[in-house]
């Protein structure tokens, strides 16, 4: 049975659009301004990582929840859907 | 492809197709557009399907969609750590025509649902983001898409575009959505042999067994469990408020492995082999959060519309059933040669005067009652598996102290006034 969120994350097929449908519009207040940097908490595809000094977006696991887009206190992701027939491809659920 | 249509469905989860469904059974031109590789491929749900709604778009669909298996026992269980009240309702007339609900796996019934709208003649584009709505001296009048020369022209657009509705958004048409208006959902399918699902849950043949699960399941956040039988799976899936998520830092993979490692819950599942995991939202702020739902040449339906009975996780069938009625009101619309706000209005009346605008008005209270009086679910929760345990324990106690016992141990926390102004609150929210 699949525990951790990477054994949870390889399940997904995913077709990945090159560029990112996920923007970080200003890093600097990931780093400065938004205490607990909370996408990484409630992110379900653990798609935000803090790296010290810039927050890395794997939107290659991201699963169009909508979440973050919603949940990002300083309105700073930029949301968009991934090109049609691209990102996250359910085959059950 | 022809110039223009009458209709422009944008999405093809369960509201839009039923809505492309009835359209073009009554002669409609109709086009569905899909962002996904095929219907369903972004859709989640937890797998309950209900018969009514669906039979009214497709008579005798269990006959041939893509079904698990009929509901005939559902369970409901109040958690604590290690105990759990216990409830549920077992019918064998639910194993047979006409049933009650069903489980599905949404991947595959989306894209029998969507077929069964192209076979009335819907033209279905997979693949394919609806970026913008075309507005002309304030109406709607097409759709962009982000395929080269994407640009399609319609009479009337529905936007069926699911929880997140950029385009409702785009619009003007709602508000930007509250982390108290949506509940965060993680599941995952657990492939299971059918003769262990059926000895486990006590089942026969194809019976299916549905379990919602209150309480400990969500760390005391405003949420629930579920586990439901599939022909040779289990979904498991938990969800609480997003404002909730975010209040506890719990992350949601963390709180389904605490779900699916609950003592309770455990025996049930232990052993199944992951086969999938899944998130996504529900729209959880019910009546007071519904957006404008009519404007010139445009309609809002389903989950865009926020059209969900959280408490009674009623979705799918809202979608189709307002995916109907907003294709009644086009057809009415149609007669009338007027698209406008006013021509289309029926739409708005229907949905407010049918059981998802009764329903929806009844329990508009819900999630603030609870998101603001925590004891239902921390303290009642615990004291009702307390009572229970007191209750069903034989220690020579006579029945009649237990009870006095029990009532004494029920009010000692909030004093009795409290806890009757509680009960009073929560039965008026949920009654
Ligand atoms: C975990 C969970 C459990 C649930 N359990 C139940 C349950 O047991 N029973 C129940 O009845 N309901 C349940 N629901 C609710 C139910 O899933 C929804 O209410 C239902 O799917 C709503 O249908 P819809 O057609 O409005 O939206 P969706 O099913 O979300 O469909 C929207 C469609 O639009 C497409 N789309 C979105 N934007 C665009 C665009 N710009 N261009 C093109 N296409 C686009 C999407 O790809 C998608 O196919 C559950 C939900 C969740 C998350
Ligand atoms: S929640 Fe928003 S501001 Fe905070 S770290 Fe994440 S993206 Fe940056
Ligand atoms: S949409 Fe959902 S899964 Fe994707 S990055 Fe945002 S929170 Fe994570």
């Amino acid at each position: 049975m699949a525990k951790t969120i990477e054994e949870k994350q390889y399940l997904l097929r995913y077709n990945a659009d090159p560029k990112s449908h996920l923007t970080i519009l200003d890093h600097n207040k990931c780093a400065t301004q938004c205490e607990g940097q909370i996408c990484t908490i409630f992110c379900p595809g653990e798609v935000y990582k803090w790296e010290g000094d810039r927050m890395f977006v794997g939107y290659e696991g991201c699963h169009e929840c909508g979440s973050c887009r919603i949940g990002c206190p300083n309105d700073n992701i930029k949301w968009e859907y991934p090109k049609g027939g691209h990102g996250v491809v359910f085959r059950l659920a | 492809m022809p110039e223009k249509f009458d209709v422009i469905v944008v999405g093809a989860g369960p509201g839009g197709a039923a809505c492309a469904n009835v359209c073009a059974k009554n002669g409609l031109k109709v086009l569905m557009v899909e962002r996904g590789e095929y219907p369903g491929s972004k859709n989640v749900m937890g797998g309950i399907l209900y018969r009514k709604q669906t039979e009214e778009i497709v008579p005798e669909f269990w006959k041939e969609a893509p079904i698990e298996r009929p509901v005939v026992e559902q369970r409901f269980w109040m958690l604590e750590k290690e105990s759990m009240v216990s409830m549920g309702y077992k019918g064998k007339e639910w194993a047979q025509e006409p049933y009650n609900n069903f489980t599905v796996l949404r991947a595959q019934f989306d894209q029998w649902f969507a077929q069964k709208a192209v076979e009335e003649g819907v033209l279905l584009i997979n693949e394919t983001v609806v970026t913008e709505c075309i507005q002309e001296d304030g109406k709607v009048v097409g759709i962009r898409t982000d395929r080269p020369d994407g640009d399609i022209y319609a009479d009337v657009v529905v936007l069926a575009d699911g929880v997140n509705s950029l385009l409702a958004k785009s619009l003007g048409m709602r508000k930007p959505m509250q982390n108290e208006d949506v509940a965060l959902c993680a599941m995952e399918v657990l492939n299971m042999p059918k003769g262990k699902i059926n000895d486990r849950f006590g089942l026969e043949g194809n019976e299916g067994c549905s379990v919602e699960i209150f309480g400990d399941a969500t760390k005391g956040e405003l949420g629930t469990a579920f586990l439901y039988t599939n022909k040779d799976s289990i979904n498991i899936g938990v969800g609480t408020t997003l404002s909730g998520m975010i209040r506890s830092k719990i992350k949601p993979y963390e709180l389904l492995e605490y779900v699916k490692n609950h003592p309770m819950i455990r025996p049930y599942i232990h052993d199944g082999e992951s086969a999938e995991y899944l998130a996504h939202l529900i729209p959880e702020g019910g009546y007071n959060a519904i957006p404008k739902l009519v404007g010139n040449g445009v309609l809002v339906i389903g989950d865009a519309a926020q059209l969900v009975n959280a408490i009674h996780r009623e979705g799918s069938n809202m979608a189709m059933a307002s995916g109907k009625m907003a294709a009644e009101a086009i057809v009415k619309a149609k007669q009338n040669k007027d698209f406008s706000e006013v021509g289309l209005d029926s739409y708005r009346t229907s949905i407010y005067d049918s059981f998802i605008g009764q329903d929806l008005k009844k329990y508009k209270d819900l999630t603030h009652t609870f998101e603001n009086n925590p004891q239902y679910l921390n303290e009642y929760i615990p004291l009702m598996n307390r009572a229970a345990s007191q209750f069903f324990t034989i220690d020579g106690t006579p029945k009649w102290d237990k009870q006095a016992k029990i009532m004494k141990s029920m009010t000692a926390g909030r004093g009795k006034f409290g806890v009757v102004k509680d009960i009073y609150q929560a039965w008026k929210v949920m009654k």
